[in-house]
């Protein structure tokens, strides 16, 4: 929607330009490790793809199809369901599942795919107890490989429903119960009532969750490249790392973000016309009692995800931990947690005020340019992290190269290097993979609030920043939250872009347990993985208790 | 005017936020670095490593006390840390690079990130396999890719070389993980370097029809799949065994207890080896001192740690090595080159994306 004259002086409209400006050079900074990777596509093929088109290309559209395919199916089940049950829904212990289901974010995909692995695998404890009860040699049971294609779809979708959970449960709790039972009264069944009235008004928060679930399962390398499963992103890694064509692979990746491209334009074509907005009930909304077996059914069926993505994983990786525990250095551990805390909370904070931003100019203006702005920033997650860290070395290492040789030139000194290898790259490259996510959280709580609020606002004088901080913040609450925990949640697990572009003598808890568990000794593994999901229990406890009082 | 005075205020507000975290995150960084050992040094060293801190560190710190050399590490996977030094170029702040297998440090140099380095007392220490020809980069210690079998299920006497077990026999029986694994590639480029493009893809035919199952897992992972009788025979690093046998997890003891290692192909060119190793960058501003630290690295004392700490194999048969290590008896190591792996590394891989090992 353009600002017509009537709304704002001229003065006040080139203000607004000035701000339109600014997004557009903010989204094309943190688009060059894109920009780059798509330029790719323009360098001759090499030799190397007719080697992939013989032997591997196949087997990674296959893969990487079935695994996203699985991980969506599987995460939209569990998460609306759960988003549903627990926003509108009352039974006892809801309050405490509520947030009890958010707990598997904080698990990294590797770790509970090692951890499984252990668990069930064929010298795991419980095929051994299967095997010494019944007197079996291996091989007389059935027992489903845990290390395998759909054990990858089950791991990921155990630690990428929050997504969907987190941002539909925001979106439902929006959603006045009185929709819901006008439609009821109206003579809808209550499944009926599900499919046709909540479901549709909560998409586009479910898509967003959806879509960063999906994004990350395109970009995750540690869980699928342990299970022996062949994707998209091993692929890139293998033609970089293996046969050392680091051209091909960005090649490689250039077609995974077609792909992801493509999905967007999709969905959104096919929700082109529909509009969600909401009025909000600020009364306490009445929930949906249920009785006995339902209540209990639904506890059950809630208990599920957090029991297999949480309780599971976190006990046996405490049980080893304990094992380990003598073997801390408790002064180096000290700085771990100082360094991984520190760099999440800078990274969530920097990634929600350049979201707000973002998303504020594309409320105003929704024209063509912010759209492609946005959508070009999210894609930023779907891009394995390993390639979004090379993506900002290379120029980054371009520009200190310049700008020393001009140093050289004019003080006969070099400056040494500026940008490589300090905390500010690596903020910057966290900014331009997990932007997405906060954008996706703050879009969506953006899209319930009705246009006319800002007409009114802007028709009474309101200036961009009052408009921002006095009407849409407010109403934002849950969503500025939703967008703070997952950033910080993601920092906290974040592997490759943190190993590559560090400085020296810098480590996180990330870092040390994947250090740990890459050298195979999982045991060790355990506390420093077991931090990261305590530490990112602490969000989760704060900001579900911030939602939920908002609601009440 | 007013709004650009809130805007002002607005942007000057978040940058000020920015900016106090970001020097927060800066001083914590100094501090945590100065903090970590109060000594004042003379001099410092940068190191790009590949090995993975705990592996390396404890070396460093002995290095550090002895000569008052501050020694600063980021680790990293070796092609990132390749990547890193590369677009550094000659500004980049390391001294020396470590990887942990031959290829990557072969790909390091025709990058042309190493400068050679002739010196006597690593001429010495380091057998003329086990470094680069020209003098570019050295190995530190020696990692041996053997069979693990089961005890149960084989006997050694059935057992001979890497080449045998693509023999029919072991129909479904072996497991290996995926051929992504640098130490699977370095053997099939052994193996490339010996015998040939011709005779080495008719082996790996052979082999991948013998896997138990999908390449998947970590080499801990094949030896308990043995152990649980999902496969009789497994192709491991032999420190994987040794940490197992170690273990304070009973499940993993209890696995390792229930197989044993076997030297492959003792009568012809000996057991498939690989190096961990490290080179002097081209930017390197110290390069003396930097000898000095893989002088020390590759000194008695030195290596003496990789066998008894480790398991691994030092790079002399003189070091004495742990109750472990010995009670797999002396071995012979293939003498080719290790350079040779680097070179092979790619025809290698395609081999085996063609012969289908996953």
């Amino acid at each position: 929607m353009e600002i017509t004259p009537t709304t704002v002086s001229a003065a006040h409209r080139s203000h607004w330009l000035t701000l339109r400006n600014m997004a557009t050079c903010l989204t094309a900074i943190l688009a060059m490790p894109l920009f780059l990777i798509m330029a790719s596509l323009l360098q001759p093929f090499s030799d190397t793809w007719q080697h992939l088109s013989d032997t591997l290309l196949t087997e990674y559209v296959i893969n990487t199809s079935l695994l996203v395919f699985g991980v969506g199916i599987g995460t939209l089940l569990l998460g609306v369901s759960s988003a549903w049950l627990s926003a509108l829904c009352e039974f006892p212990g809801r309050k405490l599942l509520s947030w009890a289901l958010l707990l598997p974010m904080a698990m990294p995909a590797y770790i509970i795919a090692y951890t499984y692995s252990g668990i069930f695998d064929s010298f795991g404890i419980l095929q051994i107890l299967i095997r010494s009860t019944f007197g079996w040699e291996y091989g007389d049971y059935y027992f489903p490989q845990i290390r395998s294609l759909g054990g990858a779809i089950c791991m990921l979708t155990l630690v990428l429903y929050p997504y969907v959970y987190l941002l539909a449960r925001v979106a439902f709790s929006g959603q006045s119960l009185t929709t819901f039972e006008s439609s009821r009264n109206l003579g809808r069944g209550p499944w009926n009532s599900f499919f046709c009235v909540s479901l549709p008004l909560a998409r586009p928060a479910i898509i967003a969750g959806l879509s960063l679930a999906l994004m990350e399962t395109l970009a995750d390398y540690g869980a699928v490249s342990y299970f022996g499963v062949n994707t998209f992103t091993t692929g890139i890694f293998r033609t970089w790392q293996g046969l050392g064509e680091l051209l091909t692979a960005a090649q490689l990746c250039a077609f995974l973000l077609v792909f992801v491209l493509s999905l967007i334009l999709f969905e959104r074509e096919s929700r082109k016309r529909l509009r969600y907005y909401q009025n909000f009930a600020h009364a306490k909304t009445k929930l949906i009692p249920l009785k006995k077996w339902h209540a209990a059914s639904v506890i059950i069926l809630l208990s599920f995800p957090i029991i297999m993505g949480f309780l599971l994983p976190a006990t046996q990786l405490t049980l080893w931990a304990i094992n380990y525990w003598q073997k801390v250095e408790k002064v180096d551990f000290f700085h771990l947690l100082l360094n991984s805390i520190t760099l999440a909370i800078a990274a969530s904070v920097i990634c929600l005020v350049f979201a707000l931003f973002l998303s504020f100019i594309k409320r105003r203006f929704g024209g063509h340019r912010e759209l492609v702005q946005t959508e070009v920033v999210k894609l930023g997650y779907a891009v394995p992290g390993t390639v979004i860290a090379v993506g900002i070395m290379l120029p980054a290492g371009w520009l200190d190269q310049k700008i020393n040789e001009l140093s050289v030139l004019w003080i006969d000194d070099t400056l040494g290097l500026i940008f490589s290898g300090t905390l500010g790259i690596l903020l910057f490259a966290y900014l331009a993979r997990f932007l997405s996510i906060s954008l996706q959280a703050i879009e969506s709580g953006m899209s319930t609030i009705k246009p006319h609020l800002d007409e009114s606002a802007l028709s009474l004088g309101a200036s961009p920043s009052h408009l921002l901080s006095r009407i849409h913040l407010p109403i934002l609450r849950p969503s500025l939250f939703t967008a703070l925990l997952l950033v910080f949640v993601e920092v906290l697990k974040e592997l490759p872009i943190t190993l590559i572009l560090r400085p020296f003598n810098f480590n996180t808890l990330a870092i040390r347990t994947y250090e740990l568990a890459s050298e195979e000794q999982l045991m060790d593994a355990a506390l420093p993985a077991l931090s990261i999901v305590a530490i990112g229990l602490v969000p989760v406890l704060l900001i579900t208790r911030i939602i939920i009082q908002d609601k009440n | 005017m007013r709004i650009i005075t809130v805007l002002n205020q607005l942007v000057k507000r978040t940058m000020k936020s920015i900016w106090i975290f970001l020097s927060f995150l800066c001083t914590m960084n100094s501090a945590y670095g100065m903090g970590y050992n109060s000594d004042t040094f003379d001099e410092e060293l940068n190191i790009y490593s590949a090995r993975k801190e705990a592996l390396i560190k404890p070396l460093l710190d002995q290095f550090s006390k002895k000569t008052g050399t501050k020694i600063n590490l980021i680790t990293g996977t070796g092609d990132s840390l390749i990547a890193r030094l590369k677009s550094e170029g000659i500004y980049s702040p390391a001294d020396l690079l470590l990887t942990v297998d031959a290829g990557r440090l072969y790909r390091a140099q025709r990058a042309g990130l190493f400068q050679p380095m002739i010196s006597k007392a690593l001429s010495e220490n380091i057998p003329p396999h086990l470094r680069s020809i020209d003098d570019q980069w050295f190995g530190l210690s020696i990692r041996a890719r053997v069979i693990v079998y089961s005890r149960e299920r084989v006997t050694p006497d059935q057992l001979a070389t890497y080449e045998a077990l693509a023999d029919p026999r072991w129909r479904k029986k072996i497991c290996v993980r995926s051929s992504s694994n640098i130490y699977n590639q370095s053997l099939v480029a052994g193996m490339l370097t010996s015998k040939g493009i011709e005779f080495t893809s008719a082996w790996l035919e052979g082999l991948v029809k013998n896997f138990a199952r999908n390449p998947s897992g970590g080499d801990r992972d094949q030896i308990k799949a043995v152990a649980a009788g999902e496969c009789d025979i497994a192709l491991v690093n032999s420190y994987y065994l040794a940490g197992m046998l170690s273990s304070g997890d009973p499940v993993e003891a209890t696995a390792a207890s229930k197989v044993a290692l076997f030297w492959p192909d003792q009568n012809q060119q000996g057991t498939h080896i690989n190096i961990t190793g490290v080179g002097i960058t081209k930017s390197s501003s110290n390069p003396g001192l930097a000898t000095n630290l893989i002088v020390f690295l590759t000194s008695d004392e030195s290596q003496k740690w990789y066998a008894q700490v480790n398991n691994e194999f030092p790079l002399r048969e003189d070091i004495e090595l742990n109750d472990i290590l010995k009670s797999w008896g002396a071995y012979k190591a293939s003498q080719v080159n290790v350079s040779e792996l680097g070179r092979q590394n790619v025809a290698a891989i395609k081999a085996m994306d063609r012969a289908g090992w996953k």
